[in-house]
């Protein structure tokens, strides 16, 4: 079978999935190895005024309690946040100290103040249970309006009013103008509703201290391997770089809940050098849902101004944005430059302004989680383009039309110059397949069943591929976000590649090999790519913001041009040729139109061997490349939802979902496919069924599987994903990534259907059944009026 | 304590287990058979689904104590060498990601399969769904692992 670029290549990985031989942290165990329990605060927020651990300490096979008093003492630093915001008025984010574990005050229920280290899991939560902490609990603040209020109890006291910046984008006087001129203003207020992640897989990790050679591993649930060695290291002092090793085995997904490095990891390792025992932690789901970063929590009000025409002449919007208790690596920038700055969407919009405000609240940190400030800002935009088009007459897609960019590159007003794009021909395209045209005659025959159809809408574009590191350093990350890749010819042939990239879900054991296959025309089998090990891979920022193609692939492509590089010298050398009359087919390097050849495995030999290389040729064959994006990629796309509403129960049928998506040039179909399909089953997710709830005493209700509600197959259609490419000009594969995508694009999609449906635009996410029966019942009773 | 005596994959392991010692523990620690998943900690996700004297239960919701005599199937074992038509229709139709959940899809997929034949009736994609209930994924939206199941199901 075919395994070029564009081929519906099986995994690779799969064998050893389906058959039970994955290799995850919890299924690892190191000799002799201890387990680790962590004594969490049961209080939103409370001063810690004494630690009594001496119950669990004298316990059988408790080998350790430590606190955070012993954890600052031995100088592990604090947890950064890694992106500098700054306040439109200059001053800097005020970032509060968080200790991995607490010392004085505890912010959060889940909030760790000490852990056991015992020899069974089952011994150090027992243990767990019996340590005595006397706490005195503080009056907490759950909601980041309340939290923004005069009076709010607070959260840390270098952020006063628990603000933690005030942020702007765009141009206030001139939005502010063209809305006092606009025919029309749509205003709207928008909650988006705070979820967990949850991947499958829980957290877990092994931290082991060798003290004869003073060195660490890790082995963690991580989505960058290299980048928790760097902040392990640099910031929070555990090991230098040097004699930290972190290994991200297989990885039961991610979604961005591990890109951060988390108080467990940093404390295993240090309980592992202070008890010169291996440490072994795994989060259980109902620790999972009260430590893992959650997403999203903005509540937004916002205007769009349109003139006479329906076109938009300005767009304001003024966000609140709860980063809960701490600030987690990346949290300032999700609801800034990976937001504000997707404010134009896929419109020709001449005025925008955004302001974010970002508040403390005693609830779990708030980060990224698949589409990071994407999904927030075009649930924004997309619901007010829906609502402005019912409230101007025009049908919503003939609302769309008439804004879409039309030409690129597009500079817009808030950043960000798009690179490539069709809109219109992605709308023709979901129209075509959605059939839309038959929507009308599918409703009557509903209606005619007693039930509610709708349509939505959903035209959406997205920056990812992150990022270009002197414009991210501009505005304020800590790293540069360039990728690796080394691509190694052994001396009998096989390559491999050594990739920065990280793999927890996303195929590139086998996407990877099919570009290397493709560009050398070689059996894919001889072809193997490493990740995930920083013994084995040199430096690499990991994989998340849909960058494995567009900046991780394109690393790789990079070397191979240098490995190709080499090949034709040393081919042409062999053969007595020209450089330019070699051609890669069929398994050999060959001169074209004549026999002469090296098959691949001589290639590797002459350049292991080294017996006749070129004049100033280093013997072997590897070259590593560094690529840094000079812009974001923006895939885009159409979603069109319909639906079937129960108007006796509010619950909701997606009796369709049509995807039409601009990811440019496509590796592989059926993986892109399958990140399209997760990622709306996530979109569908937060919109009908996920809510992260806490009470008014900062409790958290949603704290397992019994009451925060997963998609299930059975919420579920068949998806239609069509494509249209317009490959990004700006990396050597024209990729411009897919993984966020569907949890971008699908809420809103799903939410203006089920307006549609009922005749009622007041509707919040998720729209549960309970939800949607009320909005009918106002329906009903308005109608009756 | 309790001393149990239990076929495992086709081989008889007796092994003494604490009485409240988890099947899904004793498989994964005890056994070394990792393979089968621990994904919640409220019987509902599904990661944990191995097949007991053919039937197919979590894991983590019963005790290793209560398996004397009796014969379970995990993820390992469920072909003898080569690959079952289930673990092979996976592969052809991406119904997998981060395989996380696979091993419970896979022995879900397996016992609707059988039931439903037995039965004789008709394992339609609705069904599937339906059945599906107490596994939860997510990373594939569930479209490729219905075709999976509906691939293997025709060819089984």
């Amino acid at each position: 079978m075919s395994t070029k670029i564009g081929d519906r290549v099986k995994r690779s990985e799969d064998k050893r999935f389906t058959t039970g031989k994955g290799n995850y942290t919890d299924d690892i165990r190191v000799d002799n190895q201890a387990y680790a329990a962590f004594v969490r605060s049961p209080h939103a927020h409370a001063n810690v005024k004494a630690i009594d651990a001496s119950a669990a300490a004298a316990m059988d096979g408790v080998i350790a309690v430590l606190n955070g008093a012993e954890l600052t003492g031995d100088g592990i630093g604090n947890i950064i946040c890694g992106w500098a915001v700054s306040s439109k008025d200059g001053s800097p984010m005020n970032m509060g100290a968080w200790s991995a574990l607490a010392t004085q005050k505890v912010r959060y229920v889940g909030d760790a103040v000490a852990v056991v280290i015992a020899e069974t899991q089952a011994l150090a939560r027992i243990a767990a249970e019996t340590v005595d902490v006397s706490y005195e609990e503080l009056p907490a603040v759950v909601y980041v309006d309340k939290a923004l209020a005069d009076g709010a109890p607070q959260v840390h006291d270098n952020a006063p009013g628990n603000q933690i910046f005030d942020w702007e984008i765009g141009d206030a006087a001139a939005t502010d103008a063209a809305l006092e001129g606009a025919a029309h203003i749509t205003e709207m207020n928008i909650t988006n509703n705070r979820l967990s992640p949850n991947p499958m897989e829980p957290r877990a990790a092994i931290a082991t201290y060798n003290d004869a050679e003073d060195h660490y591993t890790l082995h963690t649930t991580s989505q960058n391997p290299h980048l928790a060695r760097l902040v392990l290291s640099a910031f929070y002092n555990v090991a230098p770089e040097h004699k930290l090793r972190v290994i991200a085995p297989d990885v039961g997904g991610g979604f961005g809940a591990k890109i951060y490095i988390y108080p467990e990891e940093i404390v295993c390792l240090w309980a592992s050098m202070k008890t010169n025992r291996s440490v072994k932690w795994t989060s259980d789901r109902s620790e999972a849902f009260m430590t893992d970063a959650h997403g999203r929590d903005h509540v937004t009000n916002a205007k769009m101004g349109f003139d006479a025409d329906g076109k938009i002449v300005g767009f304001k919007v003024d966000t609140v944005a709860n980063l809960g208790a701490y600030m987690s690596l990346f949290s300032s920038a999700v609801p800034t430059y990976l937001y504000g700055t997707l404010m134009s969407g896929q419109y020709d919009m001449a005025n925008i302004h955004c302001n974010v405000r970002t508040a403390y609240t005693n609830t779990v940190p708030v980060d990224a989680y698949r589409g990071a400030g994407r999904p927030e800002a075009t649930y924004l935009i997309e619901r007010m383009m829906e609502t402005a088009a019912r409230e101007l007459g025009l049908d919503p897609a003939e609302l769309r039309r008439r804004n879409f960019i039309q030409s690129f590159p597009h500079q817009t007003p808030v950043i960000l110059a798009y690179d490539a794009g069709d809109f219109p021909k992605l709308l023709d395209m979901a129209q075509n397949n959605a059939d839309v045209a038959g929507f009308a005659d599918r409703k009557a025959e509903a209606a005619s069943r007693g039930k509610l159809r709708g349509l939505g809408y959903s035209t959406f574009i997205e920056a990812c591929g992150l990022a270009p590191s002197a414009a991210a350093g501009s505005l304020g990350a800590g790293v540069g976000l360039w990728e690796s890749a080394e691509v190694r010819m052994n001396p009998v042939g096989s390559i491999e590649v050594m990739t920065g990239s990280h793999s927890h879900g996303q195929g590139h054991e086998t996407t990877f090999a099919q570009v290397v296959a493709d560009r050398f025309d070689i059996p894919i089998e001889g072809v193997k790519i490493v990740h995930g090990d920083t013994d084995k891979v040199q430096f690499g920022m990991g994989t998340y913001g849909s960058r494995s193609a567009p900046v991780g692939l394109s690393a790789v492509v990079k070397a191979m041009d240098k490995v190709e590089a080499k090949i034709r010298k040393l081919a042409a050398h062999t053969l007595e040729a020209s450089e330019d009359d070699l051609v890669f087919e069929g398994g050999a390097v060959k001169v074209a139109g004549t026999d002469k050849q090296m098959l691949w495995h001589e290639v590797g030999l002459a350049a292991y061997m080294a017996h006749n290389l070129p004049e100033g040729m280093e013997p072997g064959m590897k070259e590593t490349a560094f690529f840094d994006p000079v812009n974001f990629s923006f895939p885009s796309a159409t979603f069109i939802c319909e639906v079937e509403v129960d108007p006796e129960t509010g619950t909701t049928e997606i009796v369709q979902f049509t995807s039409a998506d601009d990811f440019g040039t496509i590796i592989n179909p059926l993986i892109v496919e399958g990140q399209v399909h997760g990622g709306v089953a996530q979109g569908v997710g937060q919109a009908l069924l996920e809510q992260v709830i806490y009470d008014d005493a900062g409790q958290l209700l949603t704290g397992s599987y019994m009451d925060y509600t997963m998609p299930r197959a059975d919420d579920l259609p068949f998806f239609t994903v069509d494509h249209h490419a317009t490959p990004s000009p700006n990396n050597p594969l024209g990729v411009k990534g897919c993984g966020e995508a569907g949890a971008i694009g699908a809420p809103p999609a799903v939410i203006n259907a089920i307006t549609d449906a009922i005749g009622n635009n007041d509707l919040a996410m998720p729209a549960t059944p309970l939800n949607v029966w009320r909005a009918i019942q106002v329906t009903h009773s308005a109608a009756a009026e | 304590m309790a001393n149990v005596n239990i076929k495992v994959n086709g081989k008889s392991v007796t092994r003494d287990v604490q009485d409240n010692t988890l099947l899904v523990d004793f498989l994964r620690e005890d056994l070394r058979l990792t393979g089968t998943h621990v994904g919640c900690d409220t019987s509902q996700c599904g990661a944990c689904v191995v097949h007991v004297d053919g039937k197919s239960i979590k894991s983590c919701t019963a005790l290793a104590a209560s398996m004397d005599g009796a014969e379970v199937t995990t993820i390992e074992g469920l072909a003898n060498g080569g690959l079952h038509p289930m673990q092979v229709a996976f592969n052809d139709n991406h119904g997998l990601q981060c395989g996380f959940c696979t091993p419970g899809m896979i022995m879900s997929g397996v016992d609707m399969v059988n039931r439903y034949k037995a039965d004789g009736r008709e394992l339609t994609a609705d069904a599937i769904r339906h059945e599906l209930e107490g596994n939860i994924c997510r990373c594939t939206g569930y479209h490729n692992i219905v075709k999976s199941i509906q691939d293997a199901a025709a060819k089984m």
